[in-house]
């Protein structure tokens, strides 16, 4: 695997200004077994871009997802946070990785919500949203519940805060978890098929939740998603994914009506059915 | 009359022997569950350790309690530590013997919490130990608790065992009336039928946790 860059002692801690990328990934190469999902990959999301991955199952897009927020660890290369090396520092002359304790403090900026939801069945839905404010970013219980209070009310959910988890239908579950990922005051939000388990009739509840906090917030997002609609409406930028690489990269209106790759092309028309 | 095989007035009589006896019966399934639970959760997160250092002795260790008889491991321990009484060595060795496995149970439970809880514990940056405590250890320990009922039961119907080592369990008082009138049958029976008043009704309950909980 080449050095991915040469400038990391430059590059010690937080930079937030609007010229470094929130998110960069360098030459980054993840391998299941002998399976080679992603082969240096290289991409970056400018601070507050709205950014959809596109592309055919097993293409790699859930696998970038699952690498920035260190579900899955890194093969080969380097993903930046603010232009902080996420999870492996330069030491000696390579790049290791990163104790826990390390990772930990640039996790914050990240947040995810997941297709299956994964609430936990054994707390309240509160108990799911002040849980971390409280324990990780050492918030009063008072304020936890006053900041969950109000994002509850924003996901439409304010009259199931006492409920159990297992009492709330599918569409229900993904808004509590959509709040539980905003409590943690994300920068970066990574939303990873968050409709795909839905009901059909209930998908656009969600979508409506999302699309909201798109228009009220400038958090950076990174959205998997087969809801091309939705894609077209609140992404900045669409990249089409093929065998781990970017095959094609452009503004919604451009990907959905104008595609230039025959990849594209062709998977576009498969989901839409044209 | 003392020429039948059954003697109501010998049942009626070996029974308030027999309520004391299952008193302590009682106690030490209570007390050594309590060992068998607790040592069972810390075996169950101790074997999770990379470290073949502890994985490997434990291993053995757990491998030996459950493939020697727990009767020699009452009379061994009884004849090794003589000045511990009978009924705290049989609690604690029935404790430590069901504690092996126990562990078992823990670890399907740990592993039947869903690797989403993991991931959405990882997303909200929680610390492990606190991913432990608050989201795993809830759900893991529900799991196991059908299973623990039934060790329970288990370990309930073992108990006679300490009549090996002089512990005054129910079985004891049995023995020790029949041995005093030789109204054997009376007081077995009546020892069997005492067991069974406990432990059906609890293995009942048992089954109804599994289906609240499955």
């Amino acid at each position: 695997m080449p050095d991915p860059t040469n400038s990391a002692e430059s590059q010690t801690m937080t930079n937030t200004s609007g010229d470094v990328p929130a998110i960069e990934f360098r030459d980054v190469v993840k391998r299941f077994g002998d399976n080679v999902v992603l082969d240096g990959l290289n991409f970056s999301v400018p601070q507050g871009q709205r950014i959809t991955l596109i592309g055919p199952s097993g293409s790699g897009k859930t696998t970038i997802l699952r690498l920035l927020m260190t579900l899955e660890e890194l093969s080969g290369g380097l993903i930046l946070i603010d232009g902080d090396p996420y999870t492996h520092e330069y030491k000696g002359d390579k790049w290791v990785a990163v104790p826990e304790k390390r990772r930990r403090v640039v996790r914050n900026r990240v947040g995810m919500v997941f297709q299956q939801f994964n609430l936990f069945p054994n707390m309240t839905v509160l108990g799911n949203i002040i849980e971390s404010p409280i324990h990780v970013l050492g918030k009063s219980k008072a304020e936890a519940v006053a900041d969950a209070e109000r994002l509850l009310e924003k996901v439409g959910m304010s009259e199931k805060r006492d409920f159990n988890t297992n009492e709330l239908s599918g569409g229900q579950q993904q808004r509590v978890a959509i709040a539980r990922a905003l409590a943690m005051d994300p920068e970066i939000l990574l939303l990873d098929e968050v409709t795909s388990a839905l009901d059909p009739e209930i998908v656009a509840d969600v979508l409506d939740v999302l699309r909201e906090i798109a228009e009220t917030t400038d958090i950076t997002m990174l959205l998997v998603t087969h809801e091309m609609q939705f894609a077209r409406e609140v992404s900045d930028r669409v990249l089409m994914f093929d065998k781990g690489q970017i095959v094609e990269e452009a503004d919604p209106e451009t990907m959905f009506t104008n595609p230039t790759h025959d990849r594209t092309k062709e998977f576009l028309k498969a989901v839409l059915g044209g | 009359m003392n020429d039948s095989i059954w003697d109501w007035d010998r049942a009626w009589e070996v029974l308030p022997l027999l309520l004391e006896g299952l008193s302590v019966t009682i106690q030490i399934t209570v007390l050594g569950m309590l060992i068998a639970s607790i040592l069972g959760l810390f075996i169950a997160l101790a074997m999770r350790t990379p470290s073949r250092w502890v994985t490997a002795p434990l291993k053995f260790l757990v491998d030996f309690i459950r493939m020697t008889p727990l009767l020699v491991q009452l009379v061994f321990v009884y004849l090794l530590l003589t000045w511990v009484p009978g009924y705290v060595v049989g609690f604690v060795v029935l404790g430590v013997h069901y504690a092996t496995y126990m562990s078992e149970v823990y670890r399907a439970g740990i592993e039947a919490v869903p690797k989403g809880q993991w991931e959405a514990a990882t997303a909200l940056n929680m610390a492990k130990g606190r991913t432990w405590r608050a989201v795993i250890l809830p759900q893991a320990i529900r799991n196991t608790l059908p299973g623990l009922g039934n060790y329970a039961i288990s370990m309930f119907k073992e108990t006679p065992f300490l009549f090996a080592i002089s512990v005054n369990e129910m079985y004891k008082a049995g023995q020790d009336y029949g041995a005093n009138t030789f109204s054997y049958i009376e007081a077995l029976t009546m020892v069997g039928l005492l067991f069974l008043a406990v432990s059906y009704p609890t293995s009942l309950l048992v089954r109804r946790m599994e289906i609240r909980l499955a």
